[in-house]
């Protein structure tokens, strides 16, 4: 095919547009810029992650560490001692690769920290260009297998939730059922997080949209559909969940630093 | 109701400039009523591709204020007229005059892509036996008139001009319409990842926002496309099923 001569450049930033543009971007940039900012000071803090019954979302499940909920006691003996241990960093990675590689997650920060394109219709700072299509973009496709694990995460999560409705009595030290505010902070974490990962594109395709007869399979039906409707609102989610379980590790530390007190309902 | 001023680009291939223009706007007003109303008043040799003016032939496709919208279907009531209304032709294609541009590397894209390719007939009068369901899904990528709004909004073609690489947002509707068709045998992933250009696509999602038939191009074609890729050509362990199961 002949290549075609087209109308004419336009420079970075370059617009017709009349709207405020590059509000969206920068909101989007300032949004994951306070998340990432947090959590990875959260993650260095290896302190005030549990109060009680609850343990903070960026430390479940905790691995190794030094409160009740570690799975297998404290920090490994074959740790290298020049390197800071948290029992974040032995996790954070899973949640944070599925939302890296998620398509939404994609589209909306390339446009606010990688300006390709700044906005739709509005030009561009660079004249190359490679998209998904080689190294390193192309690991993007990795996608579903952090989907895998981010789905396991939802599990453990719910678990936590679960875990954080049983009290115990410092006297006694028997266990009784309770629900207190950081109760419901847990079980709206899992339900935000099970709708952002439940909606992902991935699984949308596994469940069902790889199939062109899908009516010859009415369960996948029924999954896909059911995937679908999560996934129309995937941004929505993305978001949600990502306040909240930021809001939830802010709960359980300022709790566990008696900054806030967790009250009981139950 | 005061006059409304327009800038509209006038100009071919060689280059142009915008032209101010003042015409009365009256109500429930279209872009393309106005411009027409201009043509008649003030500028007879202005060029605008037109045809249905109900937003189904996809002809008048322009930037209005900076977006890639149908002039017959963008009211001038929702426009602000307190400043300059301005109009410029899809900036993703050559220039031919004024608004017009020539759209048809469109048209050499799609001869080139695979046809639909139905299995045997399912009955012995020819005909085939479907579920509406199984339809469900590539009925709304049918929608599309071809306006092309999708295509010019998109950067790959717009900004980095990958004519020659990657097909557009309009061609993996068409595409994903003949890939998920439950009639259909034809194998398109092999094209989609080298000779379309699948994955370019950074999923910005602009051409979803500009579809002046609302279809969800992203989230509904282009991401499940390059899932199916995925399937094929990057995930290791379908892979790896398919050495073992032949």
């Amino acid at each position: 095919m002949s290549s075609i001569q087209l109308f004419r450049p336009r420079a970075f930033g370059e617009t017709s547009r009349r709207d405020i543009w590059w509000i969206q971007p920068l909101a989007v940039f300032l949004g994951f810029s306070a998340f990432i900012v947090y959590s990875t000071w959260a993650a260095f803090q290896n302190a005030h992650y549990t109060f009680g019954p609850y343990l903070s979302p960026f430390y479940s499940p905790e691995i190794f560490g030094d409160s009740h909920h570690a799975l297998f006691g404290p920090k490994p003996g074959w740790w290298p001692g020049w390197l800071p241990f948290s029992p974040a960093f032995l996790i954070l990675w899973a949640p944070a690769g599925f939302r890296f590689t998620c398509y939404y997650y994609r589209g909306a920060y390339y446009k606010a920290f990688w300006a390709d394109p700044p906005n739709c219709a509005v030009g561009e700072p660079r004249k190359s260009y490679w998209g998904e299509n080689s190294f390193p973009l192309i690991m993007q496709n990795i996608h579903r297998y952090f989907f895998y694990l981010a789905f396991a995460f939802i599990v453990i999560l719910a678990y936590d939730a679960w875990k954080g409705m049983w009290f115990e009595d410092p006297a006694t030290g028997a266990t009784s059922f309770g629900i207190g505010i950081g109760t419901l902070v847990l079980i709206v974490n899992v339900l935000l997080l099970g709708s952002y990962t439940l909606g992902c594109h991935s699984l949308r395709h596994l469940v069902g949209g790889r199939f062109d007869h899908l009516s010859a399979r009415p369960g996948r039906m029924k999954a896909y559909h059911c995937v679908s409707c999560l996934n129309r609102k995937h941004m929505l989610w993305a978001w949600l969940s990502l306040f909240w379980v930021g809001f939830t590790d802010v709960y359980v530390r300022l709790c566990s630093m008696g900054i806030w007190t967790d009250w009981r309902i139950l | 109701m005061p006059p409304v001023t327009f800038n509209i680009w006038r100009g071919g291939a060689e280059g142009g400039e915008f032209k101010e223009y003042r015409t009365e706007v009256t109500e429930g007003m279209v872009v393309l009523d106005a411009v027409h109303q201009i043509q008649a008043e003030s500028a007879n040799d202005l060029a605008v591709r037109w045809n249905c003016k109900a937003g189904k032939c996809g002809s008048c496709s322009a930037e209005i204020n900076g977006k890639p919208r149908l002039m017959c279907m963008t009211r001038m009531s929702d426009l602000p007229v307190n400043q300059p209304v301005r109009i410029e032709p899809m900036q993703a294609f050559p220039s031919i005059k004024d608004l017009v541009t020539d759209v048809s590397w469109n048209f050499e894209v799609k001869k080139r892509l695979k046809r639909f390719k139905p299995r045997k007939p399912d009955a012995p009068d020819g005909s085939w036996r479907f579920a509406q369901a199984d339809t469900d899904r590539v009925q709304e990528f049918r929608k599309c008139i071809e306006c092309f709004l999708c295509q010019d909004v998109c950067h790959v073609l717009r900004d980095h001009h990958k004519h020659e690489e990657f097909i557009g947002p309009r061609f993996f509707v068409y595409s994903a319409a003949l890939e998920m068709h439950p009639l259909d045998e034809e194998d398109r992933l092999e094209d989609l990842k080298r000779a379309n250009g699948i994955g370019y696509c950074n999923i910005t999602k602009c051409c979803t926002k500009v579809c002046p038939e609302h279809i969800t191009i992203t989230d509904n074609a282009i991401i499940p496309l390059k899932e199916r890729v995925v399937d094929r050509f990057y995930d290791p362990v379908r892979m790896l099923l398919r050495v073992i199961g032949g």
